[in-house]
């Protein structure tokens, strides 16, 4: 019986021209849009050359002051500002300012890029559950799919570079935000929507005055998670050509130089700290209301 | 019928997957549960019939489940009735497009919550002035109407603090503005007072009371409490599983208890206090007394009467006199109904 003993499977032949076929397919897809859909994305590669070469080419003394002064409007803390001066000083002395700066701007485009996308997709996850039922399954693919997998079809689509790189990035740093943007949404107090709705707001009126606001300390969960889970993608999106302090990690890890590795991946965390608690802070102040008194 | 403002014919509400084709049954007479037992759809409303006056406050009273809050929020569409009409001003509600049905909640009827729904992240100003923001007028004059608002709630001062500094009753006083600064004619009011401590309700009802003697609005009135009905409503509908069981005057109520549910219902509520001499009178010319108006409350009349020392009153209206009282009829009309079976004969 050796139906028991043995896994009836897919001959081998069969087996080999289905993923050939798929392969093939894909081959051809890329061949024929792959141009198409780099030119879409070019307009975000220019931006991000441009951010890379702003960072790079303004005198590093310009550069820290303006991270200064963004640190202090977004977390009004002198004991933090004063921290990531001092960190960003000791980056620069021991010669990891170049790799800092590339990574700081992929990480801002990417969560641009990811608030962007993921904001609005969240609130239409909240609009109606049949989106939400679409689009749960996906981020769950997203977010659990090995990072390799779908490096695989984007270098295939878009070869080596900064935009691959970022997409990559993206991929996996969108979840968080479009969830939680969805979740925060959900929560709103059904009285206050209740009030709106017999007040006659529109959905406009609805979402921009009472949804969107009452949803926002979700949504900044949000978008630090995003944050988070990019900085975490650096090291990966250096092996399809993405320059910053995930280089040398790689090279590290190659090379056992262990001082190298310690040192860039630190340099990582540090970046982590400091966009966690500037943005943390920034999203506490705009609940001013939350402040004082008891909550209803 | 002119006077009538909002019209409330038929109305059923049945809650459940397949309710169209249940309305049927209950029509030919299911009763909620049945219903629920064999076709697991709930009764929330059963024809449901009530005329709200013009410029009067309705009271809708019931236990909880009673269907109260289902059947305001039809008012207002906020639920979706199975099958009835609600006639407001001569516009059917539940032919409205939605675009219609907006307007109506912006214009036409504010109402206040229980739970009283502000939005915690803005101010009591901009609280009061959100109907007005979704109606689009300009920031400026919202301000300058709010203001008004507030200052006839008795909350000034407070424009610029956050609603969960303040405590409920002003959180409630917030929910009255934000409803009478649309200048709807209809105010939909559901349990408005109920989640306030006694003396704050009794405060709050006395606020509503004086503002209605300016204002004239139609004004319906949920409640669980009926010296709170008592209280504020010309007329009084008692809801009972979904349905009316019996609807008038609070007077009407008291003297006339339609079954032994409203008996047990009123039994506890102190009677001298809401019926008038009028409804004791009677033609015994032997009785002697002072002169009270037709429309004196027993509790002021017994005070009175006993003052002067007579056996009774005699009872004018409009200057002329129509009929006398006895001490004995007045004080046998305000005793507890279950303990004294003669009473019976006042009631019935």
């Amino acid at each position: 019986m050796s139906i028991l003993t043995e896994f009836p499977k897919m001959g081998r032949t069969d087996l080999r021209d289905f993923k050939k076929a798929i392969d093939e397919s894909f081959r051809d897809f890329t061949r024929n849009y792959g141009e198409a859909i780099e030119n879409f994305f070019d307009p975000l590669l220019y931006f991000l050359i441009w951010l890379e070469k702003l960072f790079l080419n303004s005198p590093w003394p310009i550069v820290m002051a303006s991270i200064a002064l963004l640190v202090y409007f977004g977390s009004k803390s002198i004991k933090l500002t004063i921290g990531a001066l001092f960190a960003f000083l000791l980056i620069g002395y021991l010669d990891m300012w170049e790799d800092t700066m590339a990574t700081l701007a992929i990480i801002s485009v990417a969560t641009i890029v990811c608030i962007s996308v993921g904001i609005p997709i969240g609130i239409l996850m909240a609009r109606s559950n049949r989106t939400q039922t679409v689009v749960t399954p996906i981020l769950d693919i997203m977010q659990t799919i090995p990072s390799f997998v779908y490096l695989i079809p984007v270098v295939m689509l878009l070869g080596i570079g900064k935009v691959p790189g970022l997409l990559a990035v993206c991929i996996y740093a969108i979840p968080p935000i479009v969830r939680l943007t969805n979740l925060g949404i959900r929560l709103v107090d059904k009285d206050v929507m209740e009030a709106s709705e017999a007040f006659g707001a529109s959905y406009k009126q609805k979402l921009l005055d009472v949804q969107i606001p009452l949803a926002l300390p979700n949504i900044f969960a949000g978008v630090n998670q995003t944050i988070m889970m990019a900085l975490s993608m650096v090291v990966i999106a250096s092996m399809i050509g993405v320059k910053g302090l995930g280089v040398p990690v790689l090279r590290a890890i190659s090379n056992q130089y262990l001082a190298l590795g310690v040192m860039n991946g630190l340099a990582i965390v540090v970046l982590a700290i400091l966009f966690d608690r500037v943005s943390q802070s920034f999203g506490k102040r705009l609940q001013a209301h939350r402040e004082s008194g008891h909550n209803v | 019928m002119s006077d009538i403002k909002v019209s409330i014919n038929s109305l059923y509400k049945i809650f459940g997957s397949d309710a169209a084709s249940m309305v049927g049954l209950v029509k030919e007479g299911m009763s909620k549960s049945d219903l629920l037992e064999q076709h697991g759809h709930v009764l929330g409303l059963d024809n449901v019939n009530i005329d709200v006056r013009k410029q009067q406050i309705q009271v809708i009273m019931g236990l909880s489940g009673s269907g109260k809050s289902t059947l305001i929020r039809h008012i207002n569409r906020l639920i979706e009735p199975t099958s009835g009409s609600i006639i407001v001003d001569d516009d059917d509600i539940l032919s409205m497009s939605p675009a219609e049905l907006r307007d109506f909640r912006r214009s036409k009827a504010s109402m206040v919550f229980q739970k009283f729904g502000l939005l915690p992240h803005r101010k009591v100003i901009d609280n009061v002035a959100y109907g007005l923001s979704i109606q689009g007028i300009n920031k400026e004059e919202a301000l300058a109407r709010s203001n008004k608002w507030i200052e006839s709630v008795g909350l000034t001062g407070f424009e610029n603090h956050y609603p969960s500094q303040l405590s409920g009753g002003m959180q409630q006083r917030v929910g009255l503005a934000r409803a009478l600064a649309t200048d709807a004619d209809i105010l939909l009011m559901d349990e408005a007072f109920s989640a306030l401590d006694p003396l704050i309700r009794s405060d709050m009802q006395d606020v509503l009371l004086s503002l209605q003697e300016q204002l004239h609005k139609t004004i319906i009135f949920i409640t669980h409490d009926l010296d709170e009905a008592l209280k504020l409503g010309d007329d009084i509908a008692i809801l009972r599983d979904g349905a009316v069981i019996q609807s008038g005057t609070a007077e009407k109520i008291i003297l006339h208890p339609a079954d032994d549910y409203v008996t047990d219902f009123i039994k506890d509520i102190n009677k001298a206090r809401v019926l008038k001499v009028s409804s004791v009178m009677s033609k015994d010319a032997a009785i002697k007394g002072p002169e009270i108006q037709d429309n004196v409350i027993i509790e002021d009349a017994l005070q009175t009467v006993s003052q002067s020392g007579s056996n009774g009153a005699i009872i004018v209206k409009n200057g002329k006199k129509v009929g006398t009282v006895s001490l004995t009829d007045m004080i046998m009309a305000i005793a507890r109904s279950t303990k004294n079976t003669d009473s019976d004969t006042v009631y019935r």
